[in-house]
Formats: C-alpha cells, structure tokens, sequence
C-alpha cells in the first residue's frame, strides 16, 4: 500500500536514474493526452451509441439520411458513367426519346421527365446534393455563432450577455420565412448566401440562448474554478473548457438547423424567389407553374418524390435530433442508467 | 403586474424600433437605388412623384431619410403602394390584418389545445402504438412541405370531394347581389366571434369564483347554449349566407395550418410530461390513491404546461410562418399573400409596410405568452 505522502513525493520528483534526453519524454506528453482524450470520447461516443440505438426511431431516421447521403453521391458517378449529359443534364437536359412530355416513368427514365423534358430522377439526386450541402452549411454557421455567443455570453455575463440575449429576442421575434422572403425580394439569394443568413439568424437567434444556459451551468462547475486558480485566461477557459462540453448540445441543434434551412430553401424555391439551378422546391415550383399540381396523382412523379424528399429528409433530422435528445438530456430516458 | 406590462410594452416599442431600422437599412443596402426607384417608377403621375419625394424626403441625404422614414412609421404613413396604386399602404393593410389575425388565431388554438392532449396521452402510456403513430404522424406533418400539403389538401377536399372551395375569400356568384362588402360582414363575423370568447370566459369566471360547489357543472350548458344561438341569430339576418360563404372558404386553410402545427406542442408536452412524472408529487399523488385520471390531468400535466407555454413562442412565429405559405397556397387575401404579392410585383412601399406588421404581430404574440405565463405559474409574479 502506498501512503498518499510517497505518492505526493514521485510526483515532486524529477524521476531519479534516467538521464534528459529530448527524445523520451516522460511527462505526459500532448499526443499522449490526446490519445487518452480520444479513448475518452470513444468510450463516450459507444455509450451515447447504446441509448442512440434503444430509440428505432433514430435509427430508421439515421438510415434514411445515410441513404439520402448514398443518392447525392450517385449523381456524378451515374452522370460520369451511364448518364449522357445532353438527355440527362438536372437543368439543361431533354429527353429526346419522348416526345409526350411530362412522360410517365419508363425504362429509360425511371422517374419520368417533366414539362420541360427533363429527367425526373437526375433533377432528384443532383437536388439532394445541394440540400446537404445547404443544410449542413447552414448548421455549421448555427453552431458555430450558438456555440460562441452562448460561452462568451454566459462566461462575462453583465453587458455582453444582456447585448447578445436582446439581439437574440429581437430574432426569435421575427418570423424566418417572412424575413427571408423580404430579403429575396430585395437581394439575389443564392445557396450560399441562404445558407450563411439561415446560419446567423439562428445562430444569434434561439439556439445561442439554449446554448447559453448549458453554459452557465458548466461555469459553475469546479474544474472552471480549477483552470482559472491555474492561470487559465478568459480566452483558454472558453475554448478549451466551456465549448467542449458545449458541443453534444450543439450537435443537438444542428440537427434541427438542417431541418430548418432545407425547409425555408424549399418553400422560397416553390415561391420561385430563389436564384438556384435545381432543388426539390423548384421541381415543385416547375409543376405547379405548368398547373400539375392539381392534376391530383395523374402527374405523379412531378410532385410525390421531390415532396417526399422533402418531408423526409427534413423529418429524419428532426427525429435523429429528438433521439440525440434522450442521450444528451438524460431526464428524457427510460431507463435511468 | 401593471408595471411589469408597462416594462414589456417598452421594450416592445423598442424592438418594433429595431424592425422599422432594420427593414429601412435592408431596402437601402439593397441593389439600386430605392429613392430613384420610388420616384422614378413610371406608374406615377408626376405631381404624386413629386409630393412623395417631398414627404419622404428622397432628396436629402441618408440619416435625414431614415428619420423621415422614422417619422412616417410611427405615423402611419407608409406611402402608397404600387400594386394597389391610389390607395395608401396602410389602407390596404388594414383590410387585410384581421383576415390573418382570424386564420392565424383559431388554429394556433386549436392546434395547442389538439396537442397537448394527444402529448399528454402518449407520455402517459408510453410505448405504445399510438406514441409511435402520434410521433411519426405528428413529426412527418410537421415537417411535411407546406405548399404541397396544402396543395394536397385542396386537391382531396376541394377537387375530388367537393365539400368545400378550392381557396380564395369568397365566392364572387354568391356575393353578386349582394349590397353590402365583404370587408363590413367580415368586421361582424369579428365582432361576434370576439364577444362569444369574451362571454365564455366571463361565464367561467363567474362560476370559478362564485365558489359554489354544484354551479360548476353549469359552465358547459351555458357556453353550449351561446355558441348555439349565434348561429340561429346569423341566419335570421339578411348577410347570413354571405357570412357561411366567408366561413365555407375559411375551413379548409384553418384546417391545414392546425394540422401542420400540432405536432410541435404534442412533441414538447410529451417531453415536458416525462420529466414531470419523474416528480415526487406525482408519486405522492397516486400514493394517496388518487383516480389514474386526476393525476394525469391535475398534477402532472398542470406541472408539464409551463415550459409548453414558454416555448409557445416558437410555434406561434412557425405558425406565422405558415400562415404566410398557407396564405400563399389558398390564395387568402391576409398579410402572408400581401408580402407573397408585394415581393413579386417589386412594391417595395407594401414589402416594408406588411413585414413592419407581421413583425408587430409577432410581438404582440410574445407578449400574449408572457401574459398567460404570469396567470399559469403563481410562482412568477412580476414586479
């Protein structure tokens, strides 16, 4: 047994026998801490798995964004391979095989062409692409303004938190869409800058005053304490401190950020308010200009895959983020683990 | 109470100052120049080109515009719009605010009260069939895309069933000998809607505070009593028929944003009652052999409404939201499809006036919600 004074004293101690050299280095070096870190945050991750598993709503909806994943990746492969761009191009493509267009689905189109002769299913995958990318570009603005504003805000408190939590009650104020439509109409919105005013509004908009009371209680904590009894500066106790545990709450409201952004780019895109190629909105927007949308399910393939691709993607973030919820807040689960 | 509302009235103000500052700093950094734009637009005759430039002051230099502009707002004056050419924005705006105020305000009632009884239920007996149906029905409608919900919508009820219009206000065959507008049945439909809250309240009111134990069981009767005389009353008068056409049209758009928005309150009740039914009172509650129902309904779900109506905030500016698509979708003449046109047709004037008022609205929401926090929770008195 060792007394906790002998242990104190190897601690003190330069380690006796072994003469400097600057190759072995026995402290704890970074890759080392790192590494620990890592095995960390795998066992973290598998237990956080665990309970992600026991919710099979999550993990169908995970299923369907990996498959819609899988169906972004396929369009340039297919476009490279087997598809002719002239036929198959998402916006400047025509089917010249058919000439009774909107065509019903057939071998060669298996999702049928649309009024103007293009091929229903290109126009699908080239779409999803772009949605991913909006969304998650749109998420990672979110979280990263959210996650920032909601330390800082929490960790100065006073004048800095009360500027940034009116400025987020003035955004939750606004109703998004109607924002985003008045901003279309006096801007060119393309996907890039959708996405990045999408990310601010709710970056400084709802999910940093979430953010900011997990974050007041991780100030509270002792280990705060500790790093700033070490020396830790203002700087290094946000970044290395508070924002990581920030971070699963943060992955938490990404989630519903790309619900949010694929949502508000699909309803401008049905508006016809947006400057995009190609989207599941504008496939909407192009039926229902022609009037097919009230053709009821006679023109089928022009609204069902682009709706539902819609109503799934959004819903399958949603629900990984409700099923993320139960392993991040552990008063939702049903076990008490 | 009194000083808190006056608290919440100025800092209202102020937001609706932020609004009116952000929306003019938006239309000025956009491309183009919105002075030369305005006056320039060749719609105008040249003296109403002239008097705008003078009123809105367009030929002086930015921080003197923005303080016109400043002053106009809170004025009232929104200048004339383009689409609606002689009329003022302000005008057009006022006909148009109750029409959403009605769709909007139903079904945000509706859709609140509809979910957080199913959210009740399904926390309630957790796992079973109807949590899985109620979730994934609730959270695809939730996230279903409006327009074409709508669009479906119209389709199944209006093409293929006939039960009701396809969209619009009215319909013009009906209204055709009529003597009076639309606009003078509507404000009584308002009024009569209005009053019969106001007495179903006062009803429960009365009878909460009277204190007597028996005269509680009276409160439905009588409630049931005036919602069927308004309508007997309606039919005797010479507009009834145009007011059934008006609410013939409302049906359907009401019915759609209450369908799209349940799903959020359910979804959150549901949160909100698990972690309440975790509380010791609740075990208490059936400790002392209280029936499975009372427990439910007065002391877990009484608890679990709180955080409910702090985030009622969320769904009323997503039921914004909605209503403006939904407008949109059914071609309801209320703000949403005034700012949808305003944004097409480039009318600026109308573009500022409908997003200073839809950001008026919202706030007035707000502080609605905050009202009805202080009356939920005897915990929070503001001071």
């Amino acid at each position: 047994m060792i007394s906790p004074q002998s242990d104190q004293q190897n601690f003190s101690r330069e380690p006796p026998g072994i003469p400097e050299s600057p190759l072995v280095d026995l402290h704890p070096g970074r890759w080392q801490m790192a590494l620990a870190r890592a095995r960390l945050a795998l066992r973290s991750f598998r237990g956080g798995w665990a309970i992600f598993v026991e919710s099979r709503i999550g993990v169908l909806s995970l299923a369907t964004i990996v498959l819609f994943a899988l169906m972004a990746i396929s369009h340039p492969i297919l476009m490279a391979t087997v598809w002719d761009a002239e036929v198959y191009d998402p916006v400047t493509g025509y089917a010249f095989d058919r000439l009774d267009h909107p065509a019903p689905p057939n071998w060669r189109h298996p999702l049928g062409t649309d009024p103007l002769g293009r091929d229903v299913l290109s126009q699908l995958l080239s779409s999803t692409r772009s949605e991913f990318v909006l969304g998650i570009t749109a998420a990672l603005v979110t979280v990263g303004i959210a996650t920032t504003v909601g330390a800082v805000a929490a960790y100065y408190g006073g004048l800095v938190d009360a500027l940034f939590m009116r400025l987020a009650d003035l955004i939750i104020a606004l109703p998004g869409i109607s924002l985003l439509i008045v901003l279309s109409a006096l801007f060119r919105l393309n996907l890039f800058y959708l996405a990045l005013i999408i990310g601010i509004l709710g970056g400084f908009g709802g999910t940093a005053i979430i953010l900011k009371s997990q974050a007041l209680s991780i100030r509270v904590k002792p280990y705060i304490e500790a790093a700033r009894v070490a020396g830790g500066g203002h700087f290094h106790i946000i970044f290395v401190h508070i924002i990581p545990n920030l971070l699963p709450l943060s992955l938490l409201y990404m989630m519903f950020t790309v619900t949010g952004a694929i949502f508000a780019e699909a309803v401008l895109s049905f508006l016809g308010l947006l400057d995009l190629r190609m989207s599941w909105g504008i496939m909407i927007h192009t039926a229902n200009t022609g009037g097919y949308l009230l053709g009821g399910t006679r023109y089928w393939w022009l609204i069902i895959p682009a709706g539902a691709s819609i109503t799934f993607l959004c819903s399958a973030f949603y629900l990984v983020g409700r099923a993320l919820d139960e392993v991040v807040n552990p008063r939702l689960r049903r076990h008490t683990s | 109470m009194t000083g808190y509302l006056a608290k919440r009235a100025g800092q209202m103000a102020l937001t609706l100052f932020l609004i009116v500052t952000l929306t003019f700093f938006l239309v000025q950094a956009q491309p183009g120049d919105y002075a030369t734009f305005y006056a320039l637009n060749p719609d105008l005759p040249a003296e109403v080109r002239a008097q705008i430039k003078e009123s809105f002051g367009l030929d002086k230099p930015l921080w003197q515009q923005y303080l016109v502009h400043m002053k106009n707002t809170f004025t009232g004056n929104f200048g004339v719009s383009f689409g609606h050419f002689p009329r003022p924005v302000l005008d057009v705006l006022a006909e148009r605010l109750p029409r959403t105020a009605v769709l909007f305000l139903t079904a945000t009632a509706v859709s609140f009260y509809v979910g957080f009884f199913l959210g009740k239920a399904i926390a309630w007996r957790r796992g079973g069939v109807l949590e899985y149906a109620a979730t994934i029905s609730g959270a695809t409608l939730f996230t279903a895309f409006t327009p074409a919900f709508g669009l479906m919508m119209i389709w199944i009820f209006a093409f293929k069933l006939g039960w009701l219009p396809v969209g619009k206000f009215l319909d013009p065959l009906v209204w055709r000998g009529a003597e009076v507008s639309a606009n003078h049945v509507f404000s009584y439909m308002l009024v009569t809607g209005a009053a019969f809250i106001a007495f179903a309240f006062l009803v429960l009111f009365f009878f909460r505070r009277s204190g007597r134990i028996g005269s509680a069981p009276l409160v439905r009767p009588v409630i049931a009593v005036a919602a069927l005389a308004i309508p007997v009353a309606w039919a005797f008068s010479d507009i009834g028929y145009l007011a059934l056409d008006i609410l013939r049209h409302m049906i359907l758009p009401i019915v759609t944003l209450t369908l799209i928005s349940f799903a959020g309150t359910m979804l959150l009740t549901r949160n909100s009652m698990l972690e309440t039914m975790r509380e010791d009172y609740v075990m208490a509650a059936r400790a002392k052999g209280l029936p499975e129902k009372v427990v439910r309904d007065r002391h877990a779900a009484r608890n679990a409404l709180l955080p409910v109506v702090t985030s009622l905030v969320y769904s009323l500016i997503f039921a914004i939201d909605g209503s403006v698509i939904i407008e949109g979708v059914f071609s309801w003449p209320g703000m949403g499809m005034t700012l949808l046109d305003a944004v097409r047709s480039e009318d600026l004037p109308l573009v500022m006036g409908s997003m200073v008022f839809i950001g008026l609205f919202s706030l007035l929401a707000h502080v609605i919600v905050d009202v009805l926090y202080v009356y939920l929770d005897p915990r929070i008195r503001y001071q």
